[in-house]
């Protein structure tokens, strides 16, 4: 095999064992930063000897006690003299060939979702922890998050050796959370998660209206949580929201790359798979039995819209309620407004735009574009086009997207054209 | 990206014989595997040809032909897939290469496990 293509090789393969070595490491020298320091010093060593000697049977085996005889190297060059250390040493000392299976062996994942719990720990920023997350548990390079944030290498750079640098200072311990703390924590990685998944689902700002790979990793990582911690009904809430969501990818585009508004999407192009994973994972989340959080019912309105076969189908009603019960667990003036559009599509514009005006004065909503597009849609269907044109322009003014703000812009000058068409009649 | 790990029929799976229990018990580990690992889509086993419809366009224009199986040509044949999805070619190599081989723990043999793998986009 060709050295760059014994390469690719070991990316898949790192791609695959990397969060698993990192979580075995963390969990022998207790420090996140230092585990993933000494999991990348395996892969050189992997990267330079395996285009000689071929790759072994048992990569992800291979690297762990690579990485696993630096940690006791490490440790010994330390001089820590601790407990650890010595059953470790005597472990290895002893053992002439290594137990390949046990190296990597976590049967329920333990260590993984230690490892997940530290890097979306609350002492860190939400940047951080995105950041460190995709890193230790995605694999992905510092170049890969960075391009994909639209920031410079060494931004994330800094991201990260800071937050592995605040992990220590704060003596985060690499520990399950305590059961009390549970719901906490877990709300905790979720965010980070789906921070993750709409930065990349509603681009916040640049040219590209998705940028897969984050939601890709938002969903795998998602879909890996809910396998290690399957009694936590609002991550299967979470999975399912971004299944459904990710259902969606090749309908909201178009060919020239403008967005298409759900209503308007061809839903034959659905992924009619991953609605049927997210209506599983609903399912799976139900059977549980608990109160259903916001992720839950943000993944059952979502469902409303998969379940339609035609957007005149939709179950407005229903989506209503779900919003009221949305507003009830997690209430928000975004969620007002959502329920604001469903309201208006069950009962009439005249219905939203009450609930709209009543958000005006709403200071969160000061700078958010989708307030006076939701109000100069009601504001169409009411025939009222010159004001519904006014807050088209006002939302592109406040739009960071190029696309959105190009559709709100069109949006506008539809309003206007059909105004000047009209007034030679009036 | 979205990869299609097809293994094909074999005369045991055409004759509608189970899988040993050792390779039924890999599978299963195989597939918790890439469900824990956040890659699994979907996996189906398909029934024997003997139930399959076959239906085919003899000749450009004309009505299709439906015909009900078996079918000989088992090499055309497939008995299952697995559908993932993934980062890389590499990676999804990678994952083919673990699956486990039913020829290998038959010991029958060359392996009649083909992976193939088919990018989706």
């Amino acid at each position: 095999m060709k050295e760059s293509a014994v390469h690719r090789t070991i990316d898949g393969i790192w791609r695959i064992e990397s969060a698993r070595i990192i979580a075995g490491l963390a969990r022998m020298v207790r420090d996140v930063g230092l585990a993933e320091d000494l999991a990348q010093d395996a892969l050189i060593i992997a990267l330079e000897r395996w285009p000689e000697t071929g790759i072994p049977d048992n990569p992800g085996a291979w690297l762990m006690i690579t990485a696993k005889r630096r940690a006791i190297d490490h440790l010994r060059r330390n001089k820590l003299r601790d407990r650890k250390y010595e059953e470790l040493g005597w472990e290895i000392d002893r053992q002439h060939e290594p137990d390949w299976d046990a190296a990597i062996n976590d049967p329920v994942g333990d260590d993984l979702l230690r490892l997940i719990f530290t890097t979306c720990h609350p002492v860190l920023s939400a940047e951080a922890r995105v950041a460190l997350t995709l890193r230790l548990l995605g694999g992905l390079t510092t170049e890969e998050i960075a391009s994909a944030f639209l920031v410079p290498e060494a931004t994330v750079a800094q991201r990260i050796v800071r937050a592995k640098r605040t992990l220590a200072a704060t003596h985060v311990p690499f520990e399950l959370p305590p059961k009390a703390e549970l719901t906490a924590r877990v709300s905790s990685v979720l965010e980070v998660i789906y921070l993750m998944f709409n930065e990349g689902y509603a681009a916040s700002s640049g040219g590209s209206w998705i940028r897969p790979m984050l939601c890709d990793e938002a969903l795998r990582l998602g879909r890996v949580l809910a396998e290690i911690t399957p009694h936590e009904p609002e991550v299967h809430g979470l999975v399912a929201l971004m299944e459904i969501q990710s259902s969606r990818f090749r309908a909201r585009v178009s060919q020239s790359g403008e967005p298409i508004l759900l209503m308007d999407q061809n839903r034959a192009l659905w992924d009619h798979l991953l609605i049927r994973r997210g209506l599983a994972a609903i399912e799976r989340a139900e059977r549980l039995g608990r109160a259903f959080g916001p992720y839950l019912i943000q993944a059952l309105i979502a469902a409303c819209h998969a379940r339609a076969r035609t957007s005149s189908e939709t179950d407005w009603v229903r989506i209503s309620a779900l919003y009221d019960a949305l507003s009830q667990v997690a209430p928000s003036p975004v969620v007002d407004l959502n329920h604001a559009v469903a309201l208006s599509m069950a009962f009439g514009p005249e219905v939203g735009l009450e609930v709209v005006d009543a958000l005006q004065q709403e200071p969160s909503l000061k700078n958010y574009h989708l307030l006076p597009s939701v109000r100069g849609d009601f504001l169409v269907k009411l025939g009222r086009k010159q004001e519904a044109c006014e807050e088209f322009k006002r939302a592109a003014a406040l739009a960071r997207n190029e696309k959105e703000r190009e559709l709100l812009l069109s949006r506008a000058s539809e309003c206007a054209a059909s105004c000047g068409e009209t007034k030679p009649n009036n | 990206m979205r990869f299609i790990m097809i293994v094909k029929a074999t005369k045991d799976s055409e004759a509608g014989l189970m899988p040993s229990q050792e390779l039924l018990d890999a599978m299963a580990k195989y597939n918790e595997e890439l469900a824990r690992a956040g890659v699994l889509v979907a996996a189906e086993g398909l029934h024997p040809s003997s139930v399959a419809i076959r239906i085919s366009y003899p000749e450009p224009g004309r009505k299709p032909k439906v015909v009900d199986g078996p079918f000989s040509e088992s090499k055309e044949l497939i008995a299952g897939f697995t559908l993932i999805e993934v980062k890389s070619k590499e990676e999804a190599i990678e994952w083919a290469m673990r699956m486990p081989d039913p020829a290998r723990l038959s010991g029958k043999g060359k392996s009649s496990c083909v992976r193939c793998l088919k990018r989706r986009n």
